[in-house]
């Protein structure tokens, strides 16, 4: 029978895409991390005292911290003192429009479905595209300007718009909330900055797509979105990076601020590469800190990530719900498969009076996989009549690979209601006999299988980031079946 | 149509079918009796191709083709249909949905278009129909919390949507109510035309009162021991097996 499971795992494997890299003149800086080099990308960047002071306090909070070792992962110790800190692909002159981005890296972008050139830009999403380190276009600026939406690198939110960004930065999350936090306040080096002005609906979905081009770079982005008073903006991200043997760090922070009646809607389609899938070998680390915080009253802050790549996920997207009557959601699959662990899950901190929170989370677990949720559900003592639904559903693919649930409830009051569900299930040998005795194929019935068992996630993702997301779960199981 | 020449299978190493031999025309209805764990859903299943089953010896040809050398799914497609005798539940799977792809797999495989959920919908409206079915059953997840009978009836649901060349029925009666069965024993009459043959698997003369096999076969410890006309089953119905085995 163990042949027969295996074939099942087999299904899920499959070739990682975006493995090119790019060939650009980079600018990178030496490897290593003191007080010196956090001066230096301050001062690459033209900072003002406020932001070079932030990072210092930063830096100096970090060398205190440890690596958290609570999460359910295991890696070699990381040697910080091993990464470059800043690389940004060369530009001829100051990149004052896209005709001065290298077109290596507008191809590259091409290349990963994300056309940045003016023609052929995506009619409906705006894009800001980070490449290694650093920001190089946001497209469909202007229009959004028009009703008062800013959407912008970090670096040039930090030099038009100083005071947004000294009023919310490191509001959601402080300097030193955990490891990975203080080390990205400290060196981070772009990202994208969202503003959406009161009484505004935003006309078309925000959207950033990173890419990690260079071996031996970590990449440390920023993001911060406010959202006004009744406003609402739905917001994506996606990520790919090159096939490397070494391991490279990701340790973004994301923050969301959405004050009274406002709506932010985060979604994330994760498919950094995940190391060999024989040997383990290579993958990203993403470490990874997002919290949103529902300032304002009736505000709601909703995550939804689908998350299929990176060697390790540490990630707990969380909201935490202040504002009476806020409202907060996570919606998540994540699918593991080769060598890779996954510890990712939310927290809900429920704070003002009436909030509610409801988590679904999905884990697909194949190979010799790892997949753990995380979840904690806190209500303070102020929160009266809060409530929470969580569904937790693991499904194993195989014998090898693990699924894990850690759910926690601290709750400061007794009028909290809340409803657990949770359950695991397996793709068996038995129902794809099924599927293909009525003549579909082993391939069509494992993505119809998996696409039943993510459905509930799926439907919180904008139309075309679910119908990619429902490819890439069917990608990953390609070219297996046999 | 099917010939079936000293089958012998094992599932992990262990010997279940002994040779079995079989010829099944055009038209015919053959029904298949035995003691439990005689071999009768082994049959079904090596005959539909599951991987669990390995062919030791023997030969299959289906319309003169050698059946052994093609997948499940393609046996699925050139027109061999399961009845399962406990179909599998597939959470999460729109049960529309799942025959539609079922459909649309055979109409791919023909060369057609695949047909969209508003004109599949008028195709399986007329079968649930003829089952007396209701709309629920569109809606909910594949056998998924179905009662035994519904899951029968969903079954032949699949075969009135797909419409096989033959199809192998495993204990469909088993679960149906009295009602029930007399509907999908009209069913599958319905269905089965001079084209069409039909392996009935079942233990009780009930289901065989309705649909009248032209053979009825015994298997007994993985051989056809005993084969016969459809008298044969009211025979069995009132004596059982032992005459047979004992006598061998
Ligand atoms: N996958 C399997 N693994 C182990 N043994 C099996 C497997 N499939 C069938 N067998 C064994 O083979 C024998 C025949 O089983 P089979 O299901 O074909 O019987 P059957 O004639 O259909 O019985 P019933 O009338 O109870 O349905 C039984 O002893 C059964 O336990
Ligand atoms: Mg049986």
């Amino acid at each position: 029978m163990e042949t027969k499971e295996n074939s099942v795992a087999d299904a899920i494997d499959n070739d990682y895409k975006y493995g090119f890299t790019t060939n650009v003149e980079s600018d990178t800086f030496a490897k290593g991390l003191d007080e010196g080099v956090v001066r230096a990308i301050s001062k690459k960047k033209g900072e003002p005292d406020f932001m070079l002071n932030f990072r210092l306090k930063a830096y100096e909070k970090w060398l205190t911290m440890k690596e958290p070792a609570w999460p359910n992962v295991q890696y070699p110790k990381i040697d910080f003192q091993n990464i470059s800190y800043y690389s940004a692909p060369k530009p001829k002159k100051k990149l004052a429009s896209l005709d001065e981005v290298d077109p290596e890296v507008l191809n590259t972008f091409e290349k990963l479905g994300i056309p940045l050139e003016e023609q052929k830009k995506l009619a409906n999403v705006a894009v800001d595209a980070v490449f290694d380190s650093v920001s190089v276009a946001t497209t469909h600026k202007k229009k959004l300007m028009e009703v008062g939406i800013i959407f912008c690198s970090f670096s040039d939110a930090v030099k038009d718009y100083p005071e947004l960004i000294e009023e919310y930065l490191g509001t959601v999350v402080p300097i030193g909330d955990n490891y990975y936090a203080a080390l990205n306040s400290a060196v981070f080096t772009d990202g994208s900055f969202v503003y959406i002005p009161p009484d505004t609906i935003s006309p078309m979905e925000l959207s950033t797509y990173f890419r990690i081009n260079t071996e031996e770079t970590g990449q440390f982005e920023r993001t911060l979105i406010i959202c006004a008073e009744n406003s609402y903006v739905s917001y994506l991200e996606g990520c790919t990076a090159p096939q490397f043997d070494t391991n490279q760090l990701h340790a973004a922070v994301v923050e969301l601020v959405t004050l009274d009646n406002a709506e932010i809607k985060y979604s994330t389609v994760q498919n950094w590469y995940a190391g060999d899938p024989e040997t383990g070998k290579g993958g990203i680390y993403n470490f990874v800190t997002k919290r949103g915080k529902c300032q304002g009253e009736k505000s709601k802050i909703s995550w939804t990530q689908v998350e299929t790549g990176s060697a390790i996920t540490w990630k707990y997207p969380s909201c935490i719900l202040q504002g009476d009557g806020s409202v907060g959601e996570f919606y998540s699959v994540a699918l593991t498969n080769g060598y890779m662990q996954a510890d990712t899950g939310t927290k809900m901190m429920h704070i003002g009076k009436n909030t509610r929170s409801s988590i679904i989370s999905k884990g697909i677990s194949a190979d010799h996989s790892s997949n753990s949720y995380r979840g904690l559900v806190r209500v303070g003592k102020n929160a009266t009549d809060a409530r929470n639904y969580t569904q937790c559903d693991s499904m194993l693919v195989g014998d090898q690979s693990s699924a894990h649930t850690f759910p926690y409830i601290e709750t400061g009051n007794s009028s909290l209601q809340i409803e657990h569900e949770a359950s695991t299930s397996k793709i068996s040998e038995e129902q794809l006999f099924y599927f293909e005795q009525r003549g579909i194929s082993r391939e069509n019935a494992i993505a119809t299988i998996i696409n039943g068992f993510c459905k509930d996630v799926f439907k919180q993702l904008p139309m075309e980031f679910a119908v990619e997301a429902q490819k890439l779960l069917t990608l990953k199981l390609e070219n297996s079946v046999g | 149509m099917l010939e079936i020449k000293d089958l012998h299978s094992a599932v992990e190493g262990i010997e279940i079918l002994k040779g079995i031999s079989l010829t099944i025309k055009k038209g015919e209805v053959h029904a298949v009796m035995g003691p439990n764990g005689s071999g009768k859903s082994t049959l079904a299943k090596v005959l539909s191709g599951h991987p669990a089953y390995e062919v030791t010896s023997g030969e299959v040809l289906f319309q003169g083709k050698n059946l052994l050398d093609l997948s499940a799914e393609e046996r699925s497609l050139v027109g061999i249909f399961m009845g399962f005798q406990y179909p599998v539940e597939i959470p999460g799977v729109n049960n529309a949905e799942f025959l539609r792809m079922a459909y649309n797999a055979r109409l791919l495989n023909e060369g057609k278009d695949e047909v969209d959920p508003l004109d599949f919908d008028d195709i399986l409206q007329e079968k649930m129909d003829m089952l007396g079915m209701e709309d629920k059953y569109k809606e909910r997840s594949c056998n998924d919390g179905f009662s035994g009978g519904e899951k029968k009836k969903n079954e032949i649901l699949q075969m009135a949507i797909l419409k096989p060349v033959l199809s192998i029925l495993d204990e469909t009666d088993s679960g149906l109510d009295i009602d029930a069965l007399r509907i999908v024993a009209d069913g599958v009459n319905k269905l089965n035309g001079d084209d069409n043959a039909l392996i009935l698997i079942t233990h009780y003369q009930r289901l065989l009162d309705h649909i009248k096999p032209d053979f009825v076969h015994v298997i007994s410890g993985g051989k056809i021991i005993k084969s016969g006309g459809k008298e044969l089953a009211h025979e069995l119905e009132a004596q059982g097996y032992d005459w047979l085995t004992t006598a061998n």
